[in-house]
């Protein structure tokens, strides 16, 4: 983690001065957070540490540290994606009506994936050959996405999917409390750091997010790694569409409204820059955790769920501004005055 | 930062920085026509979409119905207006929604606490909570040099959270039209000429913000900064202060829209204006006005504000069904920015040949 979270070659050059005095790797400040966190809460907070806890803190971070998996390295090369839970509530939605037409879960699930893929190409498509931002693509197809659903589904909710599947979603591992799902999630998480952190497709990410010209000057295919970006990122959201289905058991064109921004959060919170270039998975999936364990210990204390919205955002915001306040009183220590 | 957050001696500006209306020199008159036509677009897709609706059903266009739309479109161009000067400065602020739904629990409770309260009165209290919550974004963006997506994401989250706890410790979850005052809800109905006054205070916003854009120094400042930051920086314009203006109009238009919200509405909870961001800044960049600043103005924001309401609406006239209705906005949002591209290139070259032939 130390070596392999800091290959960010050339920091943009307005935090040129703060990076020469951070050591510390990005995401470490976040994991330490995490690790206190639970330790304080799991001596405070009554039922916190409990097994049964756990294991619904645990579901309800699967899908946001899934789709955010993907979506990291869309966001280290200084692109986005918001129409991610578009995708899932397009994916459920067609999950459901193919379910109503008759067809076995074993058929639905892979063409829900192809048209995960499809999805994320149109995104793709739209950023990288005609040269569009990505932010206000994928804000117009976080809608398209969302619409279509409700174009397939209308506001039916479907129910009846085997009993099979759906006590699977929810099922643990023997009497540990772990949720299944999050094995096949630990697997994607680790082939996932390995792509971004050790392998030169990872170091061709954080190139393109410093500077794309320089990425392409130096022989890096930018639009075409971007476009499978965006692909990637729309299979592995469909594939949290039909987990999201499977879990609540039920299939609704309006499942994971709002997801985005929570999966941004995580990102953003787990120390990566929204300008591309920095920062590493394990910071992205301490914030993940740590934004629900906050709100999982706060409930248990009985705060009103709205009101947690606080604590989201005033976490988000002090993770970004904490470590630039830090940097300006370190650069100004260094040199003594910044033109 | 480090600039002087002084007013400095006026210079002239290169002309890039002057943004895309300064007319006089040919490639700028070239620009100016080119945002004409683009406002005649959205306005003719507008006239279109009208046309096709009132042959469909001849009753899209009676009084009543024109008067709904045109209520309901109010709030959103109320946002969209302030939304487009934070835009223009090559920033966004997400967090609208969340101040109009604080702004409108806000000059609610006050209503109730306080019956007597004139109408005057709770619409500046609104707009001063907006006002606050814009100060708090641009704060931040500016003193700390954060991302506005990041800072505006946070406070999204913040400021409904507040308006949550603000509502249940004060055991008022709701405020419904029986606790409002008859003067204030007559506004919501109001009229004059025919017209909602809602819309026209729309209106007056749009016009007011329009001629502030085009006309004062400040204004055009604002296109500078978001054309090229640096270059901004390096010719003297308060980057900081003009940012830290645009949020706090933004902010103080958002408590507005709540004003008129819960005047429209009158029944208010803290899931008020949840959402509104992507409409609003979709409003925006169907107007014409590019998501990373320097161009675009506030009648084609507000054009792509009544366009967007106006969807909604006719949809189902044309015998769509209404859940038809969040794609066809995406829809329209890829082909406005993808239209502006195409515009983009095409002025680039016929700039550049321009040039050559010199």
């Amino acid at each position: 983690m130390t070596v392999d979270t800091a290959p960010a070659p050339a920091a943009p050059a307005a935090a040129a001065p703060a990076r020469r005095g951070l050591t510390l790797p990005s995401g470490s400040v976040i994991t330490t957070f995490l690790v206190l966190f639970l330790v304080i809460a799991a001596f405070s907070v009554d039922g916190f540490a409990s097994t049964r806890n756990a294991g619904f803190l645990l579901l309800d971070v699967v899908v946001i540290a899934l789709i955010a998996l993907p979506l990291t390295l869309v966001v280290v090369t200084g692109e986005i994606d918001l129409s991610v839970a578009s995708t899932v509530g397009l994916s459920s939605a067609v999950m459901g009506q193919l379910w109503i037409v008759g067809l076995p879960l074993e058929a639905i699930v892979p063409l829900v994936l192809v048209l995960g893929a499809v999805l994320g190409a149109v995104n793709g498509f739209l950023v990288t050959r005609l040269g569009l931002p990505s932010l206000a693509v994928t804000i117009g197809t976080l809608a398209l996405y969302r619409g279509l659903a409700f174009v397939v589904l209308g506001d039916q909710a479907v129910a009846d999917f085997p009993r099979a599947w759906t006590t699977w979603a929810i099922s643990s591992i023997g009497s540990t409390g772990i949720p299944t799902v999050v094995v096949p999630l630990l697997v994607l998480m680790a082939i996932t750091g390995v792509v971004l952190h050790a392998t030169p497709v990872g170091r061709s990410l954080y190139a393109m997010g410093n500077s794309e010209d320089a990425a392409r000057f130096s022989g890096i295919d930018v639009g075409r790694t971007k476009l499978w970006l965006f692909v990637v990122t729309g299979v592995v959201s469909a594939l949290g569409g039909l987990y999201w289905t499977l879990r609540y058991g039920s299939a609704r064109a309006d499942n994971a409204t709002g997801l985005e921004l929570q999966v941004i959060a995580a990102i953003l919170l787990g120390g990566v820059s929204i300008f591309g270039g920095s920062g590493g998975l394990l910071g992205v999936i301490a914030g993940a955790l740590l934004l629900a364990s906050v709100r999982n210990a706060l409930q248990l204390v009985n705060v009103p769920s709205d009101v947690l919205n606080i604590v989201t955002g005033v976490l988000l915001i002090t993770a970004v501004v904490a470590p630039q306040v830090a940097a300006r009183v370190k650069g100004r220590r260094r040199r003594p005055a910044p033109t | 930062m480090s600039a002087p957050l002084t007013e400095q001696p006026a210079a002239p500006l290169p002309e890039e920085l002057a943004g895309p209306e300064r007319s006089g020199r040919r490639g700028g008159a070239l620009v100016q026509r080119l945002v004409v036509v683009r406002e005649l677009g959205i306005l003719a897709a507008l006239v279109l979409l009208v046309v096709a609706t009132v042959i469909a059903n001849p009753r899209f266009l009676s009084g009543q119905n024109v008067r709904d739309l045109l209520l309901s479109a109010a709030i959103l161009t109320v946002l969209a207006a302030g939304q487009t000067m934070v835009i223009i400065t090559r920033n966004v602020d997400l967090s609208v929604g969340s101040v109009l739904g604080l702004s409108a629990y806000a000059s609610g409770t006050l209503m109730v606490v306080a019956p007597g309260t004139p109408v005057v009165v709770v619409v500046l209290a609104g707009m001063a909570v907006g006002a606050v919550c814009g100060l708090l974004n641009g704060a931040i963006v500016a003193v700390a040099g954060v991302p506005s997506l990041v800072v505006t994401l946070g406070t999204l989250y913040a400021f409904r959270g507040l308006d949550s706890l603000w509502a249940s410790s004060s055991d008022r979850l709701q405020i419904n039209a029986a606790d409002l005052p008859s003067g204030f809800k007559s506004l919501g109905g109001a009229r004059l000429l025919g017209v909602p006054v809602l819309f026209l205070v729309a209106v007056v916003v749009v016009v007011l913000v329009g001629y502030y854009l085009r006309t004062f120094r400040s204004g055009r400042e604002l296109y500078g900064i978001g054309s090229a930051p640096e270059a901004a920086r390096l010719s003297g314009i308060p980057v900081g202060k003009r940012v830290l203006t645009a949020f706090v109009v933004n902010g103080a238009l958002a408590g507005l829209a709540g004003v008129l919200y819960a005047a429209r509405f009158q029944t208010l909870d803290t899931t008020a204006g949840t959402g509104q961001e992507l409409f609003v800044v979709a409003a925006a960049v169907v107007g014409g006005v590019a998501i990373f600043g320097g161009s675009g103005s506030v009648y084609g924001a507000a054009l792509g504000a009544l366009l967007l309401t106006t969807i909604g609406t006719a949809l189902p006239q044309l015998g769509l069904d209404p859940f038809w209705r969040d794609a066809a906005v995406g829809a329209l949002i890829l082909a406005a920015i993808a239209l502006d591209r195409a515009l983009q290139l095409r002025l680039a070259a016929r700039l550049r040949g321009r040039s050559a032939r010199r």
